[in-house]
């Protein structure tokens, strides 16, 4: 149903895509600014004179793109196995009836509520202890920890929406159980699927505080943790534009994925396999 | 294509109510065998028995001359259309059919063939690229059953497939499933709650009342020889009337009168003291739209409340007033059927030139040579021709094997039934 917007509507919108724009508009004009300008305090919005230096200073930078490489393995595998986990969980909690489903619910839930930072100093002795800390298993296996919750309750909620009778009519059709899930659970519950991926992609990119905590030296440091190390030579002068710079380009991949999968994330994707 | 051969079939539950009990049917290559009966009378549990979606507690399930009891779904090569068509969403038409021929493994050009031979036979040649989200219901039904046709399966299975459909496209379906079944001559077991679908596709009708097998008779069989008062009332449309009876010689007294009913049925129903007798609707008449000629049976006078014209009949309804032991049956008997009837009436169906109108008191005559008799307390039909009814199970044997399942049903029988 199409309906005529207000004046008001459209003055709201704008009020807040202004609130929420500015603050990257603001980042991404600063990542072309000299480095200069920036310290002799630029008052101005737009650069001055355009560069892209600081681009092609921070891609030069020994540390950003091994902090870059770091974030892009560790976010990837922590998704990869999180997703794979919790759809075997999730389908187990939505199809099978098992003692304790509810416990697992609730563990799950509680993982999901319990705050990171209160974790971080027995990790860091465990970690230690181990020999995971600074390795990318350190980061993964807390990521995993943290994203796995969320992941197995929208993938069950997902599951639960399947009819059983696409199971079963594939079991009849000559499926086995894992060619039935393979073939007819897991492309239904594909929405589901990637919205557990990037919603445990954005987690692991995003995360700060385990990385910063957990990590000494770019071996296994992200770029969110990286970038609280470019501090420049001048300790009371940041690079604000290298800092802007690098924002961006961690901004990019998140950027790219969402308009990859925004198409995927439809919800209805059932519709038309049984009779409403 | 196999015979299916269903031998004291039993499902109980975790709380050991037993949705099917002792339920023995064979079904003969290529015959069209249908389940029917009110919901939760365990037609579709039986249906899902054979197919393997629900393990059988006890009883054996014989497939083609092979025990399939403890055999999944896809080792009995059986094809199934679901109630809901349970087609899949992101698969095309073409993909869909093609499923169970993928899955074992057939070659592309193979495949390709044989869902091109189900398409055309089903009419969906031209709808293979589609999604089945963009189909209409009937077109889903038909893709339903290509999945179905597309393999050598050993019997079709159907679980009420055309009650999503509306009434035109039902008809129209009926028809088609009826042809196809005639034409590629496979065994079909059809499960359906539609007395129609029953009486008009099946080569015999297994009618079931709360998982235990009434009778199993053709068509013809079951509507001229009901064994009990369910079957009777389960089985055409306007169902048979039904009214308390006397029987004295060969006269049989009801509230309208008093009619003549042939010896040898009057004979069977000596001394049972209160009855209840079974019309059809289509026994009555308009006497006066009677040929002369036709005199065979009596009239009786009484006041039409309502009249229904269909043009070519008409259907007038005659309130009556029953005696409470013969009301509490009948209402029972409306429980089971799954019906809510308000009032106890007699339905007569009319000739289309009849003229009698609401509100007269009119002269109706009743062919009182189909009439039969039931016991109010068993509620058996007194006047049944056994030798064209069909297998009926008998009474005592099913009372019987309920007892010996009582007594079998252990706490740790009950605990194993819960766990599978």
């Amino acid at each position: 149903m199409k309906q005529k917007l207000g004046p008001g509507v459209i003055v709201g919108f704008i009020v807040i895509l202004i609130w929420c724009l500015l603050p990257v508009a603001w980042i991404l004009s600063l990542s072309f600014k000299s480095v200069a300008e920036t310290t002799s305090g630029s008052a101005q919005f737009l650069p001055k004179s355009w560069t892209i230096q600081n681009y092609k200073d921070i891609l030069s930078n020994g540390d950003f793109t091994d902090a870059l490489r770091n974030s892009f393995g560790i976010a990837i595998i922590a998704t990869v196995l999180s997703v794979i986990f919790a759809t075997f969980a999730a389908y187990a909690i939505a199809r099978l009836d098992f003692k304790g489903k509810r416990v697992v619910l609730s563990i799950a839930l509680a993982i999901a509520m319990f705050p990171v930072v209160s974790l971080i100093s027995p990790l860091f002795d465990m970690w230690r202890t181990f020999h995971l800390f600074n390795t990318w298993p350190g980061l993964i296996i807390p990521y995993l920890t943290f994203t796995l919750p969320l992941a197995i309750w929208v993938l069950s909620a997902f599951f639960r929406e399947i009819p059983w009778e696409m199971e079963q009519a594939a079991q009849v059709d000559g499926a086995t159980s894992w060619q039935a899930f393979r073939k007819v659970i897991v492309p239904l519950a594909a929405p589901g699927v990637f919205t557990a991926a990037i919603l445990t992609f954005f987690f692991a990119w995003n995360e700060y505080a385990l990385a910063i905590s957990l990590t000494s030296t770019t071996a296994s440091r992200t770029v969110p943790a990286q970038m609280s190390f470019f501090v420049g030579p001048d300790p009371f002068n940041p690079p604000y534009s290298l800092l802007a710079t690098a924002s961006v380009i961690v901004t990019i991949p998140v950027i790219i994925i969402v308009l990859l999968f925004q198409r995927r994330i439809v919800a209805g994707l059932t519709s038309g396999a049984v009779k409403g | 294509m196999a015979a299916i051969e269903m031998k004291n079939i039993v499902k109980q539950y975790g709380d050991g109510f037993p949705a099917v009990n002792d339920v023995s049917i064979d079904v003969d290559d290529g015959e069209f065998m249908i389940l029917v009966g009110p919901s939760g009378c365990g037609k579709s549990t039986l249906l899902r028995m054979i197919v393997g979606l629900e393990d059988i507690t006890s009883g054996d399930m014989v497939i083609g001359g092979k025990r399939v009891n403890d055999l999944a779904p896809r080792d009995r090569n059986l094809a199934m259309v679901f109630q809901n068509y349970a087609l899949y969403p992101h698969l095309s038409v073409y993909e869909n059919i093609a499923f169970p021929l993928r899955l074992a493994g057939a070659s592309n050009e193979e495949v390709d063939r044989k869902v091109r031979e189900a398409s055309s036979t089903l009419e969906l040649d031209e709808h293979l690229e589609r999604k089945p989200g963009n189909l209409s219901g009937g077109q889903r039904q038909r893709v339903a059953m290509g999945r179905a046709i597309v393999r050598d399966a050993q019997a079709f299975l159907f679980d009420e497939p055309l009650s999503n459909l509306d009434a035109k496209l039902r008809g129209q379906m009926r028809t088609e499933i009826a042809r196809l079944q005639r034409r590629l001559g496979i065994t079909t077991v059809y499960v359906t709650h539609d007395q129609t679908e029953a009486m008009t596709l099946g080569d015999r009708v297994a009618v079931l009342k709360r998982g235990v097998l009434q009778q199993l008779a053709t068509p013809r069989e079951l509507y001229t020889n009901p064994v009990n008062l369910f079957v009777a009332g389960f089985i055409g449309s306007p169902p048979m009337n039904f009214m308390p009876a006397t029987i004295e010689g060969n006269q049989v007294k009801m509230p309208y009168g008093s009619v003549t009913i042939p010896e040898e049925r009057a004979k069977k129903a000596q001394g049972k003291g209160l009855l209840i007798a079974g019309i059809r609707p289509e026994h009555f008449e308009d006497a006066s739209v009677l040929d002369s000629g036709k005199t065979q049976g009596s009239t009786f006078k009484a006041k039409v409340d309502v009249v229904e014209w269909l043009g070519n009949e008409a259907y007038a309804y005659v309130p009556f007033e029953a005696p409470p032991e013969v009301q509490e049956q009948l209402l029972q008997l409306e429980r089971d059927l799954d019906g809510e009837s308000l009032r106890t009436q007699l339905v007569i169906s009319l000739d289309g030139a009849s003229r009698i109108k609401e509100g007269d008191e009119a002269e109706i005559y009743v062919d009182a040579r189909q009439m039969h008799l039931f016991d109010p307390s068993t509620g058996e039909n007194l006047t049944l021709d056994s030798s064209a009814a069909g297998t009926i199970p008998s009474e005592t044997s099913t009372q019987q094997v309920a007892h010996e399942q009582d007594a079998i049903a252990t706490p740790g029988e009950q605990e194993a039934a819960t766990e599978t």
